[in-house]
């Protein structure tokens, strides 16, 4: 090789590096990949951000960690047997998970439970809101930064569990929905103290409502973060309190196919018209507070009577297919069953809430901060479980 | 009726109320249980480990053939037994040879005790049965028949409730 | 009693060695208070309660114990001479602030006479140790840590600076014995029962100098480098064992040091009206450990109570409001000065 060459292949060199360095300076974007360890994602959801200094560039949840094929398992299990299962969907409110998939074997099975089941099951399906809703308003505050509030929203809920776990002796896995009724009825003395922990859960939303969500810092950290206007959250498929807060007004409660005692009940359904996260914690705190009302609501009402129609000792349900879905504390959640009058499903298919809710992430996270990133997951509220499923 | 915030005459600052509400939490009594100190009593109803009435059995298989996870573990032989009057026919009787449960995969539904036609299986709310083993956790039919001492006698309902409890 | 008579390597060598010991009682002392029991007693919970017999007090100590026998860790693509030096340089910048706190007449390792102007300008150090320890570790979320606790620190160091002016103009002097001679001499309308605690006049510096203690320790509402929801732990996220506990000792007697600062500004420090001598050098280091553990009960009560703030939203509290309303501060002390 002649010096002129050497110098040449120097020279391309040279000019190579600088264009390398150049390509270099220009790609300033840096991939954090927050999860699927990590302390703000409640489990196991990932999420790719593209960052610009601080700023998300883009956003990309990967989700999938979880799962457990749950819609699967249904169709090799005993209709019993997918009660125990399904609860481990929303594993923060599994009574609430039970009631849409027994609502569908009852429909089809042609079954009408008895006005007192009826009750408690409602009874307990606010009982599981107001619990997975107290874990959040504490939890919130702990994503934004302060520690305090995740300690009393545990201490306050597990009041709450203890009621359940009186009732059902399952303090998270309830299993206490059978086709055409319930297991048993509740021990005695079980209202008076469910009428005490209400007040209760009235003075820790007050507690909240003081050290959260009147605090100018978490006000300055939520305020205008994460903003879902209502027609975008509705054609995402966003729904419950995620979707109220964004101003619509829309309950499977009062509005969906009528169930459990809800058409007899005398509630308020809360929205706020921001779609910030703010006003997503100000909707669930009211909302709490509005279930306890309604748990003492049902408390005067309930009927006496048997807890359980009767029902053929081997479950088989009739051939055909129902939809029944309803207004979890996540949003709304439902089953699509399919029989084929075998004593198992042919087929289910699961929408759960936190599933659609995570879908607005890539559209949310646009341009925001990393510590907005954290309020937004923290303030969309989903549970790994209901996601993966 | 339903009791709603009283409205305070003026409004404090949120940081400053904020400081209120842990201080004052602070000078109130706390809400811890000392576990291994003090015990904590779960309710009569909570599924805590369950128990097997040995001599209800009859190695009917039902509990084993419903558990969602399949973690019950059944043998039993067939053996000749005295007639019940005499001069009867000789019966056959089912004996329990294994009644084993697997507390590592069992999820605490409670299937098994339901479906149970025999009463042979109980709910008990003992918990304190962790072990540093994973093998540990299977206990066989002697073991699930200590735990018969701890299962509670059925609990008076709710008033407007009918019919004697079904708990079991 | 007087150290001066000894050999001059003898002196230092006494000197370091209480510094160096009174730094891992700080930190466990605030640990052990603040951190554990006040803490879980603001969240409804005991604490430790069995380590140590009484309420769980070897706990802290223990925890120690348990750090120095971790496997020391270092990330595979670290910088390992500034990983491993980055912990040793905040601990650096905290030892460096003890120097100069007086807790008695005659207890002060070194009465320089720009003495809080050097504490603040030591203890600033501890931004390039964070930085370092950022930097080198090789980890995304150290480094943004980092970077937040650099411009953090470096913007609450203005403020910090700024508060304790007014009270340097009002005692007259920058040497700390000199400030707390003030406080203790000084007289309320005739009346000298409790000296003049600066507090009084200087009650906006005290504020702003909390507010940016806060920042300048990493406490919420101004954690953000730290930030364990976001950040998983920020700058230390990949250090373990005994570089961990260097660093919470660096925390924590920083904490120390800055409430002993505090105290000794707008508290009075050790100072007793009506003693001197022996018996203030006696009873100065008890009524300074109550002043440093009443302002260091006003630092964690925030800590425990408030959400942080945003990066963004931090600065713009530094520069838009702390420096100006430092500033005023600084305008109206020299006014009030000259007409009196």
């Amino acid at each position: 090789m002649s010096v002129t060459e050497q110098r040449q292949h120097a020279a391309v060199a040279r000019h190579l590096a600088e264009a390398q360095v150049n390509v270099e300076l220009h790609h300033e974007d840096m991939v954090l990949n927050i999860g699927p360890q990590h302390p703000a994602t409640h489990g196991t959801l990932r999420v790719i951000v593209k960052l610009d200094g601080e700023r998300v560039v883009a956003a990309d949840p990967v989700i999938g960690y979880m799962h457990r094929g749950y819609e699967k398992l249904t169709e090799y299990r005993s209709y019993p047997q997918i009660t125990t299962l399904i609860n481990r969907i929303d594993w923060l409110s599994s009574f609430a998970n039970e009631v849409p998939f027994i609502d569908a074997s009852e429909q089809l099975m042609g079954i009408e439970p008895p006005p007192r089941a009826v009750y408690i099951r409602t009874i307990l399906t606010e009982l599981s809101r107001i619990s997975t809703f107290l874990l959040f308003l504490g939890e919130m505050g702990l994503q934004v930064g302060a520690i305090t509030p995740a300690f009393y929203g545990f201490r306050d809920r597990e009041y709450v569990l203890n009621l359940i776990e009186a009732a059902t002796g399952g303090r998270f896995h309830p299993n206490f929905n059978r086709i055409g009724g319930l297991k048993d009825d509740l021990p005695a003395g079980w209202i008076a103290e469910t009428r005490r922990v209400m007040d209760v859960v009235f003075e820790s939303c007050d507690t909240f409502e003081d050290l959260v969500a009147g605090n100018e810092i978490f006000e300055a950290r939520t305020r205008g973060i994460g903003i879902i206007p209502g027609d975008i959250g509705k054609s995402y498929g966003v729904s419950g309190s995620n979707l109220r807060a964004s101003g619509v007004d829309w309950d499977l409660r009062r509005d969906g196919q009528p169930y459990l005692a809800y058409p007899e009940l005398d509630f308020k359904v809360w929205t706020h018209p921001d779609g910030d996260s703010f006003s997503r914690y100000w909707v669930r705190l009211q909302e709490t507070r509005e279930s306890a009302r309604m748990v003492l609501q049902l408390l005067d009402q309930l009927p006496a009577g048997p807890v359980m129609a009767k029902v053929p000792r081997i479950i088989k349900v009739p051939a055909g297919e129902t939809w029944v879905n309803t207004e979890n504390p996540l949003g709304e959640m439902g089953y699509y069953v399919v029989s084929k009058g075998a004593i198992g499903p042919f087929r289910v298919k699961i929408r759960s809430a936190s599933f659609s809710n995570v879908s607005i992430l890539p559209w949310l996270l646009q341009g925001v901060y990393v510590p907005d990133v954290i309020t937004i997951l923290a303030s969309l509220y989903f549970i790994l479980g209901d996601i993966d499923r | 009726m339903a009791k709603t915030k009283t409205k305070r005459a003026f409004k404090m600052p949120g940081l400053i109320q904020g400081l209120g509400v842990t201080l004052r939490t602070m000078l109130r009594p706390t809400v811890t249980t000392q576990y291994p100190h003090e015990r904590e009593d779960p309710p009569s109803r909570a599924r805590g480990v369950i128990a097997l009435k040995e001599e209800n059995c009859t190695v009917c298989m039902l509990c084993a053939r419903e558990c969602p996870d399949w973690c019950i573990y059944i043998e039993g032989h067939k053996v000749k037994a005295p007639p019940r009057r005499p001069g009867g026919k000789p019966r056959t009787v089912n004996t329990l040879d294994r009644f084993d449960i697997d507390y590592a995969l069992c999820m605490y539904c409670g299937i098994c005790v339901e479906v149970c036609p025999f009463d042979a299986l109980y709910w008990s709310p003992e918990y304190e049965y962790s072990t540093p083993s994973i093998a540990d956790l299977l206990h066989d039919k002697s073991k699930l028949g200590e735990w018969m001492e701890t299962v509670p006698a059925p609990q008076p309902l709710e008033v407007g409730a009918e019919g004697p409890s079904r708990w079991r | 009693m007087t150290l001066a008579a000894l050999p001059l390597g003898v002196e230092i060598a006494i000197k370091t060695g209480v510094i160096l010991a009174i730094i891992p009682a700080g930190a466990l002392i605030l640990g052990y208070v603040f951190l554990m029991k006040m803490m879980a007693h603001m969240q409804s919970r005991l604490g430790p309660m069995d380590p140590g017999g009484f309420h769980g007090w070897y706990q802290l100590i223990g925890d120690g114990i348990k750090f120095l026998q971790k496997e020391d860790l270092m990330p595979a693509e670290a910088d390992r001479r500034v990983f491993a030096m980055a912990p040793m340089l905040i601990l650096l910048s905290t030892f460096l602030v003890y120097v100069v706190i007086p807790a008695g007449p005659d207890i002060i390792v070194e009465d320089l006479d720009v003495g809080i102007f050097f504490a603040l300008a030591v203890s600033s150090i501890s931004v390039i140790g964070v930085l370092m320890a950022g930097w080198a570790s090789a980890n995304k979320f150290a480094m943004l840590g980092a970077i937040r606790a650099a411009g953090q620190l470096i913007a609450y160091e203005l403020p910090l600076v700024l508060a304790v002016v007014g009270v340097v103009i009002q005692a007259g002097t920058m040497s700390l014995q000199g400030i707390v001679a003030f406080q203790q001499n000084g007289e309320i309308f005739g009346f000298g029962g409790i000296g003049f605690p600066l507090v009084i006049t200087q009650f906006v510096g005290f504020v702003l100098f909390l507010t940016a203690a806060q920042a300048e320790l990493t406490q919420t509402p101004f954690d953000m480098p730290v930030a364990e929801s976001e950040l998983v732990a920020g700058y230390f996220v990949e250090y373990s064992g005994f570089r961990f506990l260097f660093f919470f000792m660096g925390e924590f007697g920083t904490a120390f040091a800055l409430a002993g600062i505090a105290a000794t500004l707008f508290l009075g420090g050790w100072s007793i009206p009506g003693v001197e001598g022996t018996l203030a050098n006696v009873l100065g280091p008890i009524v300074l450990f109550a002043k440093v553990m009443l302002v260091s009960f006003v630092i964690f009560w925030v800590r425990f109570t408030y959400p942080r703030f945003r990066e963004d939203q931090l600065q713009s509290l530094a520069w838009k409001f702390l420096i100006p309303i430092s500033l005023l501060n600084i305008l109206a002390t020299g006014v009030f000065k000259v007409v009196f």
